[in-house]
């Protein structure tokens, strides 16, 4: 179906009216002081709302509503243990204890994008560029998987070719991002999380009322923990709001490593490293300000991502009693009380009879209403065949992430759909202008001037790593699809930034005695353990690259024999082994000049 | 308690609303603390961050 048979009068209107809305808060922002530099300027901070919403709409974006949305439907509600560290670490600890050390430290050294915060920290040109070269090559893996996430929606919600809604969708938000998005209007982006935050409490809400209320809903969703798929009871899952088993060498634990390490710790932790959020604390006025975006940046992270990880597992809970009837034979009966089964899902052929649709074997809750809709079956010669429904992953066709999208498209009222879309656009917009401001800068100011030792042409190849950025994070986008990719593209970045900077970043902070040599060797230590663990040990990634089979005769890891190792993630390894390597490297090498230290925390 | 027996994930439930209520705690109680003074450092990357984005953007 074409994109314009599918969208009615008053979408279009709507989309219009937001990107009015939008167009005109850039509009002021250039003709007028709007950006946190020109409060700064005029000796004045912006208001706590305005830094805490726009930060929060940086940090927050469709890859956390719809793809880790989408991971909470299919592992359940362990993951709010990554809502509790984004509001802990990303938000507390961030902003109570590294926000005013990074802008003191930044405008002392005269700082303006996050690898020459380290660069000047260590007076290393070196450093400056291997983090820029880092941010540039692996933010569009990231940028992709905004992409997907809103792309996802888009084809569900207007029933649209993925390609088609891709193309859309990519078109409208890099226009965006090239039009105005990059001068970090904060009107704009606390427009948007505006949007993003009234969008996700009326989903909260309804998501809640939908399954009957809080306790009501949990406890429905504790019932269907037989109608887990085999596969994942395999890897260790326990149900939707059970933690997975925990032990180490046996694939039983796989799934408490994937949630533990991969979801929880690479994204929990990697969010005090990442570039576009860091230059935010340089733009602050002061303490005061940080003081009072702790309090609406908590509020702001609870709300978003802590409703879209539980109306995700609570997708089950609905689909279980109100997804469309599947119909099928019962291959094995798992629990007879509460009529869950699994069912073998079949179709009429040519000639009415029921014939069996191959490779679909669906967990199910048998329906027994009195009129569902059985004269179908009733109809049928097979008194074998029944009618049920599946859990969230049934009628997401086998991609999570497209059960957030679907769940909105089934389970909520046409008009919210309209405003789930706009709170994936602000979502999406705001995050991929602060990576493409990011990616634009570390190739011209980080890499590019320090390499050539002038800024001409800097402009040029700001612009030409912009649009290679966008058509790199497109091409991610239109080939990557399925296996939760949105989380995992998300989860690699987050835990590349966080192995290779979170050290060098801290250290540079906080501790006098971190030396050049030592930030360096953290850096290279923490990519190159990164990159091997991920080239070579993780298997589903070194399965994607395929390395590791060319090297290895076939085999999806060089650990595939030791259950567990494949599945663990590189922050695991690679962060250590980073903080050893700044910590060893330090106390081997002479102490940084002083009067350099004195310069950085006087 | 919520509906839920498995304790790390009611673990995870309340730590949630218990870091936001430390957030928004904190956030009251130093609601008018940390106002500093613009420097000159301060002033100086103020003007350099403004060509930048005049520049980049």
């Amino acid at each position: 179906m074409l994109l314009a048979q599918s969208i009615d009068f008053w979408e279009i209107l709507l989309v219009i009216v937001y990107l009015g809305i939008i167009g005109y808060l850039g509009w002021l922002g250039y003709h007028r002081t709007r950006t946190a530099t020109d409060y700064l300027l005029a000796g004045r901070g912006t208001h706590p709302f305005v830094m805490a919403t726009s930060y929060g709409a940086t940090f927050i974006s469709t890859s956390a509503i719809v793809g880790f949305g989408g991971v909470a439907a299919l592992f359940g509600m362990s993951l709010l243990w990554l809502v509790f560290l984004n509001i802990f670490v990303g938000i507390f600890l961030a902003f109570v204890f590294l926000g005013g050390p990074t802008r003191r430290l930044g405008h002392r050294l005269n700082a303006h994008t996050f690898p020459e915060l380290l660069g000047r920290r260590y007076q290393s040109r070196f450093i400056q560029i291997l983090a820029g070269a880092i941010i540039f090559a692996f933010i569009p893996l990231y940028a992709g998987a905004v992409l997907i996430g809103g792309t996802e929606f888009i084809a569900a919600r207007f029933e649209i070719d993925y390609h088609a809604a891709l193309a859309v969708f990519t078109v409208v938000t890099a226009a965006y991002v090239v039009a105005g998005g990059l001068k970090g209007v904060m009107y704009t982006e606390a427009f948007q999380g505006t949007i993003m935050f009234i969008g996700m409490l009326i989903l909260l809400g309804y998501g809640y009322h939908l399954v009957g209320g809080v306790s009501a809903g949990h406890r429905q969703l504790s019932e269907l923990a037989p109608l887990v798929p085999p596969a994942l009871q395999d890897m260790g899952h326990n149900g939707w709001t059970a933690f997975p088993a925990f032990g180490f060498g046996e694939p039983g634990y796989d799934l408490w490593w994937v949630v533990v390490s991969t979801i929880t710790l690479g994204v929990g932790i990697g969010v005090l490293a990442q570039p576009q959020l860091v230059v935010r604390f340089m733009t602050v006025k002061s303490r005061q300000q940080l003081n009072r975006g702790v309090l609406i940046g908590g509020l702001f992270i609870f709300v978003t991502p802590g409703t879209a990880y539980v109306v995700g597992s609570l997708s089950n809970a609905y689909f279980v009693k109100h997804g469309d009837l599947l119909t099928g034979r019962v291959v094995e009966t798992l629990d007879h009380e509460k009529g869950q089964v699994v069912l073998q899902l079949t179709r009429r052929d040519d000639s009415g009879q029921w014939v069996d649709i191959e490779g679909k074997q669906v967990p199910a809750v048998l329906d027994r209403s009195e009129n569902s809709g059985s004269e179908s079956v009733s109809a049928a010669a097979d008194p074998s065949i029944v009618r049920g429904r599946g859990i969230a992953l049934v009628y997401a066709a086998g991609n999570s992430d497209q059960i957030i999208p679907t769940y909105i498209t089934h389970a909520m009222p046409s008009w919210f759909g309209l405003l789930f879309l706009l709170t994936l656009l602000a979502a999406a917009m705001s995050t991929l202008a602060s990576q493409f401001h990011a990616l634009g800068t570390s190739i011209s100011r980080d890499v590019y001037e320090q390499l050539t030792g002038s800024s001409g042409g800097s402009i040029g190849v700001n612009r030409i790593g912009i649009i290679l950025g966008i058509i790199l994070a497109g091409v991610i986008a239109y080939h990557a699809r399925g296996g939760y990719i949105i989380a995992r593209a998300t989860a690699i970045f987050f835990g590349l930034c966080s192995s290779a900077f979170l050290p060098a970043y801290i250290g540079g902070l906080f501790f006098k005695r971190m030396t050049r040599a030592a930030a360096i060797a953290s850096m290279i230590t923490g990519f190159v353990v990164t990159a091997f663990w991920l080239l070579l040990v993780k298997a589903t990634e070194a399965e994607a690259i395929g390395l590791v089979q060319y090297l290895t005769n076939g085999k999806s890891s060089i650990l595939a024999e030791y259950p567990n190792w494949p599945v663990v993630d590189p922050i695991v390894v690679a962060l250590p082994l980073s903080c050893l390597a700044a910590l060893g490297v330090s106390l081997l090498t002479r102490p940084p000049d002083q009067a350099h230290i004195n310069r950085c925390f006087r | 308690m919520l509906g839920l027996d498995d304790s790390n994930v009611l673990a995870g439930y309340l730590l949630c609303i218990g870091a936001v209520l430390l957030c928004v705690i904190y956030g009251l109680i130093t609601w008018n603390r940390g106002a500093e003074d613009t420097d000159a450092d301060d002033v100086r990357w103020a003007a350099e961050e403004k060509e930048v984005e005049e520049e980049f953007s």
